[in-house]
């Protein structure tokens, strides 16, 4: 097959010293911007991408990709060690990951987590190499009525997911799709919501909400226990590594559902963030564990894990393939792209093959080496952690205010930070999930901008959601699972009609 | 969407559980009546190319007033009602004793700069709170600080606000 062929060949690029280099550079820096809050991701590419105009494009995307995976890797780490995710796609690992180290099953935890991602990754990158053209004529079938389709399964699952308090859960979707839409509407021109004030005019980051809630408000609610607050102790010996292993294979039906929804996710832009949360949404809908997720379940760190880097790396497949950049690091690298004037689609894959098949090839290595850095050097973060809460709380806060500041160079997204950490603390304490407000408020645009392109034009209505058999099913899917938890109240509400019913009908013959 | 709340400041015992939940189900009702009348001025219906600018957060401050509604009577109705107090005076002491501080440090960043500010944050939480010794308490705090600036002034090529300490060094 021409596609290994060519792999090969992205092999022998990648296999220079100085490629190899800017391999390892760009793990270390992903793995220390990734447990850093606020440095996610997105923001670690953006900052770093003028640094590498000065190198070859293959070697700078090799960098800036594996600065990509480092920090996916990385991310984790500060979820579990410390319930603070290092950054949006491994919020929904603090779920399970925190209570798991609270156990002193760190180590498990890390272990499971640093391995879901490495299959969910390899998922990705096998997809690519194998799927990279056919995929690009399926996805142009996705119009705006099937991304808003997409969207509102991912929402819905997560409503009918939630058994303790779905209107807690979907008043935090509200509120986060409120926070949302404030500032300037890109369709029409119209301010919403800025009651006059210009500091609105651009709206709320996301990044410095997730900062202020996670980061913030969980330091705010760890206070009243006192300065106990310290990061779970996290050994990784090899030991524990090859228990884990071990229990993994059990898990084989999560791992291949999450990584389908990985995949997916990335490919439909939804994100590695949307599909953390869907990955672990869905996990806890169909697993016979389910009810014990957030107690510390070990398939509750894997499946979002998974499903985050299946999507974050198949993200660069539509970015690759059609310049359709599936999750917001994707963005940023398609427009370090244009700036190396590649122009993205099949003739990057004819035109530039040293390019394309590098960085593939770079994507296999680096995950292999990233998740063995990644495991060796958990005890150094570790012992990082148990350094003094009165030492390591103010750096915290210190960091995240760099952070805040940095998406925007806005001073005013610091007292945003504090603000929303506040909030989060007395949010927290409710007991409301905070995850879909971050998803919401991550999604709300696009999905805005989906429902309204659906609707351009006149003649259009509602029923658009319905008119072909692709957005039929994810849309009937949608609405199946917001009604879901229903089901059984209703069942029983009929039986109990029926059978007083029945009890009448024999009192009176 | 602005919410000018702070943590409640319970006077005596403190408010219980079951009443915070409440008053924020009220905040949050609140909240999506503001939404839904400014986006009624903007036009919240179906015009002639699609919905108007003001549809979308229109629903969501209704559906936010309908969520809060069941919200807020099931706090005060319920059948699991929680007469826990929310938070006790101590404990909010020390959750006060981070934010109060915090907001402090911004406010400084403001005035002389991130790093300035951050390293007398740092110090003051570890002399005050940490009653760490003032010889370990400077090299770290000043120690962090300069790190910090190498990293992000020098490094990464990040502009954090900066005060008269910097500009005394040319930055």
């Amino acid at each position: 097959m021409e596609n290994i062929d060519a792999l090969f060949h992205g092999f022998s690029v990648l296999m220079t010293w100085y490629n190899l280099g800017m391999m390892m550079i760009g793990l270390i820096l992903g793995v220390i911007i990734g447990v850093l809050p606020g440095l996610g991701g997105p923001n670690g590419v953006a900052i770093l991408l003028p640094l590498t105009f000065g190198m070859s494009p293959t070697s700078a995307i090799i960098m800036l990709s594996c600065i990509y995976w480092g920090s996916l890797f990385a991310g984790a780490i500060t979820s579990i060690l410390f319930n603070i995710p290092g950054e949006p796609s491994s919020v929904a690992t603090t779920f399970d990951g925190y209570p798991m180290a609270q156990q002193g099953r760190a180590g498990e935890a890390l272990t499971a987590s640093f391995t879901g991602s490495f299959v969910g990754a390899l998922a990705g990158v096998l997809l690519i190499t194998f799927l990279a053209p056919m995929v690009s004529k399926f996805a142009l079938r996705f119009g705006p009525a099937e991304f808003f389709a997409v969207f509102l399964l991912t929402f819905c699952s997560f409503v009918g997911t939630d058994r303790k308090a779905p209107f807690k859960t979907i008043i935090s979707m509200m509120l986060g799709f409120g926070l949302a839409e404030i500032g300037m509407d890109t369709i029409s021109g119209q301010l919403r919501m800025t009651f006059g004030m210009s500091g609105l005019l651009r709206g709320i980051d996301f990044l410095v909400v997730v900062i202020g809630l996670f980061g913030i408000g969980e330091i705010l609610v760890s206070m009243e226990e006192g300065l106990a607050f310290e990061g779970k102790t996290g050994k990784i010996n090899l030991k524990v590594v090859f228990q884990t292993w071990k229990k993994l294979p059990k898990y084989w039906l999560t791992l291949i559902r999450s990584v389908l929804i990985g995949c997916w996710m990335g490919v439909t832009p939804g994100g590695a963030t949307a599909a953390s949360f869907m990955g672990y949404g869905v996990a806890q809908r169909f697993s016979p564990r389910g009810s014990k997720f957030g107690t510390g379940e070990l398939e509750g760190v894997i499946a979002p894990e998974t499903a985050a880097h299946g999507a974050g790396t198949s993200a660069l497949l539509p970015m690759l393939a059609l310049g359709i950049p599936g999750s917001a690091t994707a963005a940023v690298l398609l427009g370090g792209l244009m700036i190396w004037g590649l122009e993205p689609g099949p003739l990057l894959f004819v035109e530039h093959k040293d390019f394309v098949w590098g960085l593939i090839a770079s994507m296999y290595l680096g995950n292999i080496v990233g998740l063995i850095f990644v495991m060796s050097t958990v005890p150094f973060f570790a012992a990082v952690l148990r350094i003094r809460f009165a030492i390591i709380a103010p750096i915290i806060i210190v960091l995240c205010a760099i952070g805040a500041y940095s998406v925007h160079n806005a001073m005013l997204d610091i007292w945003y930070m504090v603000l929303f950490g506040a909030i989060g603390y007395v949010l927290k304490k409710l007991e409301y999930p905070l995850a879909p407000l971050v998803l919401a408020l991550v999604l709300g645009d696009r999905m805005e901008d989906a429902f309204r392109q659906a609707m351009l034009g006149p003649g259009t209505g509602l029923h658009v959601f319905w008119s072909n058999w692709l957005v039929g099913t994810i849309t009937t899917l949608a609405l199946l699972m917001l009604v879901w938890p229903l089901i059984p109240f209703v069942w029983r509400l009929a039986r109990r009609v029926s059978s007083r019913n029945r009890k009448l009908a024999e009192k009176t013959s | 969407m602005e919410q000018n709340q702070t943590p409640e400041d319970p006077p005596h015992g403190g408010f219980t559980y079951s009443i915070v939940d409440a008053l924020t189900a009220a905040v949050v009702f609140i909240l999506g009546v503001v939404m839904m009348t400014d986006n009624y001025r903007i036009g919240a219906g179906w015009g002639s190319g699609g919905p108007q600018p003001g549809y979308f957060p229109f629903h969501i401050g209704a559906i936010l007033c309908i969520a809060a509604v069941f919200v807020f009577a099931k706090a005060l109705f319920g059948k699991q009602r929680n007469h826990v107090v929310f938070v006790t005076w101590d404990r909010f002491r020390l959750v006060l004793v981070v934010l109060l501080p915090t907001i402090v440090y911004v406010f400084a960043i403001q005035l002389v700069g991130i790093y300035v500010a951050s390293a007398v944050f740092i110090a003051g939480f570890m002399r005050l709170l940490g009653k760490t010794s003032w010889w370990k308490t400077v090299v770290v705090s000043v120690g962090v600080s300069v790190v910090l600036f190498w990293m992000f002034e020098i490094w990464f090529m990040v502009p954090l606000p900066k005060g008269p300490l910097e500009a005394l060094f040319g930055y």
